[in-house]
């Protein structure tokens, strides 16, 4: 009796593995063709430049694309995580300047404005890690543990950290970096840049983590309700803690890129450029929430490259200098409402 | 005294009057059909269960929903059209459970609040609102200091301030929305003499609560509602306790009572799949477990559930009986007081309060009270909600594979018979009812030595909660599975070997013989006799 019972409950519910897959399949094209939203509209972009400009669609300018944005693409990595776990994190910028600042200030000699250490390139690598893991753990201790807000916490950290920058080296720029330290952000490996390559490897690793880790899963749950999260028995504070060292470890990569491939470390390199607004119109573009626990890689990249691709079209057809912020701006706006408008909300990826 | 009155009080037009309220939300039917009268100088006690209807009338009463049919006339006048909140302020002035004084003000700019005296345009007269604060203070004999910042008063200051701004107002109709359930017993006495006195002055008060013993002290009369409908309105000297319980209780419905399934043919016992129950489960011991937080208390609560067995625990909101169940869970943290399993083996494991994830490794299953708040994550699957409580156990390597955690999930959708379009399924597009299977579900996953629910069926249909009792009587019949159950649906408590009672934080008594009396388990709740 309770066989039958058992089994017309499950024609009801129409759960059972076999269907279940074939849903979850028809379910994952569906997540799957919102994710590529973007799509459609780089692919217009490529084609309105390609027919503006000659020297668009070339190898060598996509590269140099590719080069220009990959930075801020592991930034926006960086803060996409943040975002999913439902907090926010404005001193990456800062984090993007500080840490290469500093490993650069102790590797360079003191001509090329370095303080004399002249430590050795791959310690300075090092050191870029562990200044973007430290900052993320001060963040990750006043937000999570000290239970502070994280939006103001984060712009204070922005200021003390964008000051470190600037006072260590008295606003010059050291130079002169080894190659070893620039590699990442200058190299090329046939006619693809390293920093591309990186960049690359970096988003499909983290989109992979977060769909099929379990730690990935939980910065979803974490991100989507915490209480029923913390519920289900998921160590919340300590998945917190680790992304926003996470996060800020990605910064500083990014920043590390930035460095090598401009061969110098500016005093103004991350907060002094304002990184933050494109990182986080990046990251919103392609259809990060803003509220927690939606989003995904894909979405991020396609945000990235839309930026790269409008900024490079704006650069080509030389837009007037004192007008490219505002075109820029306005850019940034059309294609929020843009990805409002295709994007939906329907579920967490 | 009530009697001699009646007469002329009868004569007099009632301070607000309610004909033929009907409300509907959906398919739910709040209210129906419901007439109240209350008289200038009495003091009408509204009462009933859970979901009675109560709420629905306070804020039909209070101008905040419309009632689908019916009138509400005040001294004989229509009401004031539903967006005209000054007006409906000036008729009828609601303190509710939650304290809506604006804690950052003062007294004065509290009691004032929205209709400052000005001097001028738009400039407030700070003076003269601070001079009629204390002169309605001193009319009816309130003491808190008008300059005083609304943030350092205790809750009873707070209401006294609420009741100051209806009667500044000029309103002489209070309703009181269970106004003691966060004030300690002195409050209470006093909260009742400034009732008594607001009475004599011929205030008109409506009071709303669920301690039946502070109707009888402080009202005039009585109403009770039940599903809806007004099943009781008579003068309080007219009404016994028992009849009153009784009123609320209703009939009892047979058939929700299924026969205790120990009684049924015991099914599939032994190798059920599900229920590869390793060894006998440890004894849950709490002692001395103590938590103090508004609204609810706990005063060293000690109890045991051994290995195997199904206790239920009640009581009426702010008894403690969810927040007990919260600190077996680790949902939350006691101020003293210990939480531990007891092992047959003669070991011990002490839980760590307020470690979720610890009592989770320990067995210990959690069906949360708000499923909403705690119960899913509401852009994720079901089938990913369901298996979070196992992410460790079927991970490899830390990798989750969506195939397998969907074969973990889809025994137990099917069990408790989800209706989904698959298991990847967001659980915001799911029903209610689907949503707490969902909740169930998490729980179940980890194949836990004790599960801990609360209300483990609000709000889910007459089917649904039938079936989820019956999987929970089930799942811990054949894994052998200790249970411990808050709640305040008598229905819930009847798969329960035994049912502590909980009043004001503290155990009051205990049912151990399973076929548990309806009215004396309600009596019990309310604090009256253990007889």
């Amino acid at each position: 009796m309770s066989e039958t019972k058992d089994n017309l409950a499950g024609m009801a519910a129409d759960v059972g593995p076999a269907s279940a897959r074939g849903r979850s399949r028809s379910a994952a094209a569906v997540s799957w063709l919102r994710e590529a939203a973007l799509l459609p509209v780089l692919a217009v972009l490529i084609v309105v430049g390609a027919i503006l400009n000659p020297h668009f669609l070339t190898v060598p300018n996509m590269t140099g694309i590719g080069q220009e944005f990959s930075s801020l693409g592991v930034v926006v990595v960086g803060e996409s995580l943040i975002l999913l776990i439902g907090g926010m994190d404005l001193s990456l910028e800062a984090t993007y300047g500080l840490a290469p600042m500093v490993a650069a200030w102790l590797i360079v000699p003191a001509s090329a404005f370095g303080n004399g250490m002249m430590l050795n390139p791959y310690i300075g690598i090092l050191i870029v890690l562990a200044v973007g893991a430290a900052v993320g753990l001060i963040n990750g201790l006043l937000i999570v543990k000290g239970r502070l807000n994280g939006f103001i916490v984060t712009l204070g950290m922005t200021i003390l950290l964008a000051g470190i920058q600037d006072g260590i080296v008295k606003g010059q720029a050291p130079y002169n970096l080894p190659n070893a330290f620039g590699y990442l952000g200058s190299a090329n490996i046939g006619a693809i840049p390293v920093s591309l390559i990186v960049a690359a490897a970096i988003f499909v690793v983290v989109g992979l983590f977060l769909r099929y880790h379990r730690t990935g899963r939980a910065i979803y749950a974490i991100g989507g309700n915490r209480p029923a999260a913390r519920a289900a028995g998921i160590k919340v504070n300590r998945v917190r803690m680790g992304v926003y060292v996470a996060g800020s470890m990605l910064a500083a990569v990014g920043g590390l890129m930035e460095t090598g491939r401009v061969s110098e470390v500016a005093a103004t390199q991350g907060y002094g450029e304002g990184l933050i607004f494109a990182v986080f119109a990046a990251a919103v573009i392609g259809g990060v929430s803003l509220q927690g626990g939606k989003g995904n890689m894909v979405g991020a990249a396609s945000g990235v490259i839309l930026l790269g691709l409008v900024q490079n079209l704006l650069d080509l057809e030389n837009a007037p200098n004192y007008w490219i912020d505002a075109i820029d701006g306005t850019v940034i706006l059309f294609a929020l409402v843009l990805a409002r408008l295709i994007g939906g909300e329907a579920s967490a990826e | 005294m009530s009697q001699p009155d009646a007469p002329a009080a009868l004569a007099a037009t009632p301070a607000v009057s309610a004909a033929g309220i009907h409300k509907r939300f959906g398919s739910t039917r709040a209210l129906h059909g419901v007439d109240l009268s209350l008289y200038p100088g009495r003091c009408l006690g509204l009462v009933g269960r859970n979901g009675a209807g109560k709420s629905t009338m306070v804020s039909i009463l209070s101008g905040i929903t419309a009632a689908d049919e019916g009138e509400v006339l005040f001294d004989g006048q229509p009401a004031p059209s539903l967006g005209d909140i000054a007006a409906w302020r000036r008729r009828i002035a609601t303190v509710f459970q939650h304290s809506m004084v604006v804690p950052g003000l003062t007294v004065a700019e509290n009691v004032f609040l929205g209709r400052q005296p000005r001097r001028g345009p738009g400039v407030v007269d700070w003076r003269r609102m601070r001079e009629q604060t204390r002169q309605v203070m001193t009319e009816w004999g309130f003491d808190v200091d008008a300059d005083a910042p609304c943030a350092s008063l205790t809750v009873e200051q707070r209401q006294v301030v609420e009741i100051t701004r209806a009667l500044a107002a000029g309103t002489r109709c209070l309703l009181l929305d269970e106004p003691t359930a966060a004030l300690e017993r002195g409050a209470v006495q006093r909260l009742f003499d400034r009732i008594r006195q607001l009475r004599a002055a011929g205030v008109a008060i409506l009071y709303i609560s669920h301690h039946l013993e502070e109707v009888f002290e402080i009202c005039t009369e009585v109403a009770v509602l039940r599903d809806g409908e007004l099943v009781l309105a008579a003068p309080l000297a007219e009404v016994t306790k028992d009849g009153m319980v009784a009123a609320m209780v209703g009939e009892v419905k047979k058939d929700h009572y299924p026969e205790r399934p120990g009684a049924a043919p015991p099914p599939e016992v032994p190798a059920a799949p599900a229920g590869r129950r390793r060894t006998v489960p440890p004894d849950l011991v709490v002692s001395g477990v103590s938590l103090t937080s508004p609204g609810v208390s706990l005063y060293g609560v000690s109890m045991t559930v051994r290995g195997g067995e199904r206790v239920g625990i009640t009581g009426l909101r702010g008894s403690g009986a969810t927040t007990l169940a919260r600190v077996v869970a680790g949902a939350a943290v006691p101020s003293a007081g210990q939480v531990r399993l007891s092992y047959p083996g003669g070991s011990d494991r002490v839980l760590r309060p307020g470690d979720r994830a610890g009592a989770l490794r320990a067995g210990i299953g959690y069906i949360p009270e708000d499923r909403q708040a705690e119960g899913f994550v509401p852009l994720l699957g079901a089938a990913e909600n369901i298996a979070m409580t196992i992410t460790a156990r079927i991970s490899r390597g830390g990798l989750i594979s969506p195939r397998r955690r969907e074969e973990r999930a889809a025994p137990l959708a099917r069990r408790l018979s989800l209706v989904a379009t698959g298991l990847g399924q967001p659980v915001r597009e799911l029903s209610g009812g689907n949503q707490q299977k969902v909740t169930v579900a998490r729980a179940l996953a980890s194949d836990p030595a004790l599960i801990v629910a609360i209300t483990p069926t609000r709000g889910v249909d007459v089917a649904s909660k039938e079936l989820l009792l019956a999987e929970l009587d089930r799942i811990t019949r054949q894994t052998g599975a200790s249970l411990l159950l808050a709640s305040d649906e008598l229905d819930d408590l009847t798969i329960c070997d035994r049912v502590l009672v909980l009043v004001r934080g503290e155990i009051f008594t205990e049912f151990t013989e399973p076929p548990y009396d309806r009215e004396a388990l309600i009596a019990a709740t309310e604090g009256l006799g253990a007889t």
